[in-house]
């Protein structure tokens, strides 16, 4: 069959797919007074239609900051305006100011879920269709398959489509941007990918990486000459983009101070509910919280989170090639995922992602790290009533990869990589079974998290921790991440140049 | 005589599409069910809670059982099992119950039952000529196994609307002598009984012993024993049989199916349309337009001579008797039969009366068997399943299911144009100019019909006519498809090899 049919049956089953999740519950369905991200959506499409832009993120009486007020970046502002555009010709009543909180109809469900499709379609998709297309190796096969796995991440659909949230479009503008510097054009991905940052600020987990890429690859090009030059019309293009962005709050100083004071609420503290990050982890054992005051909780977050990023940084900025640049992401990801302040749980999405973007030669490892990416997020998932979805999609993702990666002949690469620990083992433990091992470490993480699964929903927890199953997700989760980072870690640091040929590397 | 080459060993694409289409229907539990739903609710509490002999007498609810005894048998087996999902669905007068628990059942029983399909597909599979070291996408099982398994209207009728069609499909595609079985479970099957009985009549009943007719003769009668049994010994054999032929019903249905009797509406409407314009005919003496309602009621035609049920049996009856003279004379092996039942089909769907626009299905089904064995077969096959499929798309009308069922067909299309143009490379195209552009007309047709034209005013006055168009256009496409079956039916000649079928 020809390339084009099969990529368009990959985009049509994974339209279907979201579709078809999105018949299901989103977050907060029904629950007054607060609802959720849901209502916090279409809070903020009322918001901006019916207030005056220098409103928008203080606290007035029109604009109560408690209930849901806005905390993502101007771009994400301007697209709910755009959408309360839509809704208001559809049915004025759904962005009423004040009138409409707490809105639920089906029709209004329709339309927010239509709102989500459109983007995806408009964003997300066609730069995942152009990535496997231009940047996966392998047989014309190999990247349809890729394609497929990556439109069919249980992770985003259900985060999108049931949660209810725009990853796609921060995810699709980051993307994008990777598209770009891929294939050279430097401008075009930095303008991308700075949409994305003013879009959502998590994409500040991925600008290391991107600054170091530039950087090094300037620095290449020698900074006295055309390096300079690059990097000159690098940081131009940032900063007038930045300032089209903002610019509607520029007129005051006060704006933007406290648009960043929504975007960055130190004062939340350093984790809020259940997150398979260290801090929460730690939590269960020292109640760090309490312990330590506030100062010395954001200096040690960032402390850690600087330590563990700075080796893959400066590996990229020594050697910038398109390899390097995607494991950065993944390692400086997980990094700010693990050790950063006020991290959600959907935050793993943004590691996955890049995980998912590392192509088929880590395919075993990567299905892997994707489905416990995903199992992290049960306890989210359940309480939004998306069980059935979580249960059916994982499974549907967990037998594909596993069918596509029997059925496309896993070659030797996978051996590449696992020499990588046996290289580290040989030297203190020569006699172990390195295969054996991992396949049963394998096997055993997926039995513990299906047992886990299984007793989140279906068990009472005991009434002296009726936190329980969420807590060990979480800890079981973030034993795997930190297993991850380490690994990622020395497979960017410990590889050798690789042999392939680099596509549009310059 | 050439045998079928062996499949090869690696069968796990098989179960990949299987568990694929499997998790698919999973998500769509949500989705919009129709009244079905509640039909097969309905008849899970009564075969449940009722003693047999009430039956087909029970009628607290609207949709009273009109199916034949197999199948009622087959709710009542059911009915045990839904005990441990929720009982309150099993209770009668517990009218359009739909707990999460009872859909659940109800669409997991359809996912399960099936399996059975499943199988059905698989040894069929092993049936088909197989070019050794051709490339998966390209294999002739493989496309099989997506244009059976992924059927679109398949998935829209059984796993959206709500019906038990892939269930039933196994026994009609496997079993070749349980066209019986088939006509005790869903008497649709009578459309495709007479290709049954005139091939199983020519191939084995005269040509071979009298032992295989007397066996065969067994199983029919028992089987009929078993199932009516109950209901002649209770001396209720003519209420069975009137609440499974209601021809109270009117010429068509509700939507009308695009057969013969869709494009004679249209003729009958445009004549009286003309009528009145040129002063031929009084419009106080037309009955009222009651055709384009969307009620299932008796009506009259205007201008042509009203059509009968007896009429409309002659002339099913007359369409499909010189393919029955064909098989009779000449049987071309299983390929011959095939094709002789997709015409008994297709020739019941076209002059049948009160059609469901479903029965489409059971043309389009058997004729993807044929589809990848021969470029001819597979160019009617693709005229027939889109605009088949398309026809199915005023099932489902909520805005909610509209992305699926755009984004399913549009799947289905795909896969099927493209493998088929694969399999058949060589021989030019698939499909001639004329046939292209019609079926690409088909997308106007939807835009204008889902999206134009609720937004005009004639959408309060001629609410059905929508309907109209899309039954009108596809009857075209149905009736080209017809003749062009019947077309290669009588000019083909006999094959040198006979592949045999089981």
């Amino acid at each position: 069959m020809e390339n084009w049919s099969l990529f368009s049956l990959c985009v049509l089953l994974g339209l279907t797919s979201r579709w078809a999740v999105s018949f299901h519950s989103y977050s907060g369905a029904g629950k007054p007074p607060m609802f959720g991200d849901y209502e916090a959506q279409r809070h903020w499409q009322e918001v901006t239609y019916n207030l005056p832009v220098h409103e928008w993120y203080f606290n007035t009486t029109n604009n109560d900051l408690n209930y849901w007020g806005l905390d993502y970046p101007p771009l994400t502002a301007y697209h709910s305006l755009v959408c309360a555009y839509v809704a208001k010709l559809l049915n004025p009543e759904w962005v009423e100011l004040h009138a409409s909180r707490g809105y639920e109809s089906h029709s209004h469900k329709l339309f927010m879920r239509a709102t989500v499709l459109f983007t995806d379609i408009l964003i997300y998709i066609p730069a995942v269709l152009l990535y496997c297309f231009y940047f996966c190796d392998g047989s014309s096969k190999q990247k349809v398959a890729t394609a497929l796995c990556i439109l069919l991440y249980p992770g985003l659909i259900l985060i999108d489509y049931g949660h209810f949230q725009y990853n796609s479009v921060s995810l699709g503008l980051a993307l994008w941007g990777i598209l770009g510097l891929g294939l050279g054009w430097d401008l075009f991905g930095s303008l991308a990918f700075t949409l994305a940052l003013n879009y959502k600020q998590m994409e500040l987990y991925h600008s290391l990486p991107f600054f170091c890429y530039l950087l090094g690859k300037c620095i290449k090009q020698g900074l006295t000459r055309r390096g300079f030059f690059q990097l000159a019309k690098i940081s131009l293009t940032v900063l007038v983009t930045f300032a089209l962005c903002w610019m509607p709050f520029l007129s005051d100083p006060k704006q933007p101070l406290q648009v960043l004071h929504r975007l960055f609420p130190f004062g939340r503290g350093l984790f809020e509910d259940k997150v398979a990050n260290t801090w929460c982890s730690l939590n269960v054992l020292i109640k760090i919280k309490t312990l330590l005051s506030r100062e010395t909780q954001l200096f040690l977050s960032f402390a850690l989170t600087l330590l563990f990023i700075l080796p893959s940084s400066l590996k990229l900025l020594s050697k910038p090639n398109l390899w390097q640049f995607k494991l950065a992401l993944v390692n400086s990801s997980l990094a700010f995922f693990l050790f950063s302040f006020q991290v959600h749980e959907k935050s793993i999405l943004l590691a996955a992602f890049y995980c998912t973007h590392l192509g088929f030669c880590l395919f075993l490892r990567l299905m892997f790290f994707l489905f416990v990416f995903f199992h992290s997020m049960l306890p989210l998932l359940v309480k939004d009533g998306l069980l059935l979805p979580y249960v059916v999609t994982s499974l549907a993702f967990l037998f594909l990869s596993l069918y596509l990666l029997s059925a496309l002949e896993r070659s030797t690469e996978e051996e590449l990589r696992l020499g990588l620990y046996r290289k580290l083992t040989q030297r203190w433990l020569p006699k172990l079974n390195l295969s054996r091992i991992i396949k049963w470490k394998f096997w055993f993480s997926l039995v513990a998290m299906a047992v886990l699964s299984f007793t989140s929903v279906w068990l009472e927890p005991p009434a002296k921790f009726p936190d329980l199953f969420p807590v060990l997700v979480s800890i079981l989760s973030f034993l795997h991440f930190l297993g991850f980072i380490i690994y990622f870690n020395l497979v960017q640091l410990m590889e050798p140049q690789r042999k392939k040929s680099q596509k549009k590397t310059n | 005589t050439v045998m079928a080459a062996p499949m090869t060993n690696d069968q796990s694409w098989f179960y990949a599409l299987a568990l694929g289409v499997s998790f698919l229907k999973c998500l769509l539990i949500n989705a919009y069910h129709s009244t079905d739903f509640e039909v097969h609710r309905n008849w899970l509490a009564l075969t449940h809670s009722l003693p047999v002999s009430q039956w087909y007498y029970e009628a607290t609810s609207e949709w009273t059982l009109d199916y034949p005894p197999l199948f009622a048998w087959f709710e009542y087996g059911l009915s045990h099992i839904a005990c441990f999902f929720d009982k309150e669905m099993l209770v009668v007068p517990n009218l359009n119950y739909a707990s999460p628990a009872t859909v659940l059942f109800q669409r997991l029983s359809v996912i399960v039952a099936d399996v059975v399909f499943f199988y059905a597909v698989k040894e069929c599979c092993k049936c088909l000529r197989e070019d050794k070291g051709k490339d998966l996408l390209g294999k002739p099982s493989f496309i099989l196994t997506g244009l059976l398994l992924w059927n679109f209207g398949l998935l829209i009728v059984d796993h959206i609307h709500f019906q038990y069609n892939g269930f039933l499909k196994f026994i009609g595609i496997y079993f070749v002598c349980v066209c019986v079985l088939l006509l005790n479970l869903k008497h649709i099957y009578l459309y495709i009984a007479p290709a049954y009985g005139i091939y199983l009549l020519r191939c084995f009943c005269f040509t071979q012993s009298n032992a295989v007719l007397v066996t065969l003769g067994t199983i029919v009668l028992s089987t009929f024993a078993v199932s009516f049994g109950p209901f002649i010994a209770l001396g209720q054999l003519p209420q069975v049989l009137s609440r499974l032929f209601p021809f109270k019903r009117g010429l068509c249905h509700a939507y009308w199916a695009p057969n013969i009797w869709a494009l004679y509406n249209i003729a009958d409407k445009a004549f009286s349309i003309l009528g009145v314009k040129f002063r031929l005919l009084d419009i106080n003496k037309l009955p009222k337009a009651s055709m384009t309602g969307g009620l299932v009621q008796e009506f009259q035609h205007s201008v042509l001579p009203s059509v009968s049920p007896l009429a409309t049996l002659v002339c099913t009856l007359l369409s499909i008797l010189p393919a029955l003279f064909k098989i009779w004379h000449r049987p071309n092996g299983a390929r011959g039969f095939l094709r002789c039942l997709v015409i008994c089909a297709l020739g019941s769907f076209m002059f049948g009366w009160h059609v469901h626009e479903k029965a489409i299905l059971m043309a389009i089904l058997p004729l993807s068997l044929l589809a990848v064995d021969s470029r001819k077969d597979a160019g009617i096959f693709l005229m027939l399943s889109v605009t088949g499929h398309y026809s199915l798309f005023p099932l489902l009308f909520t805005t909610q299911e509209l992305p699926i069922k755009i984004f399913l067909m549009l799947l289905f299309t795909i896969f099927s144009l493209a493998s088929l143009k694969t399999l058949f490379r060589k021989g030019g195209a698939l499909l001639n100019p004329l046939e292209v552009t019609y079926l690409l007309g088909l997308i106007p047709l939807e835009l204008i019909c889902e999206f134009v034209y609720p937004l005009t005013v004639w959408q309060k006055t001629f609410p059905f006519l929508p309907l109209m168009l899309t039954s009108v256009y596809c009857a075209l496409g149905v009736t080209y498809a017809f003749i062009r079956l019947y077309n290669s039916l009588l000019t083909c000649s006999d094959t040198t090899k006979k592949t045999k079928m089981q």
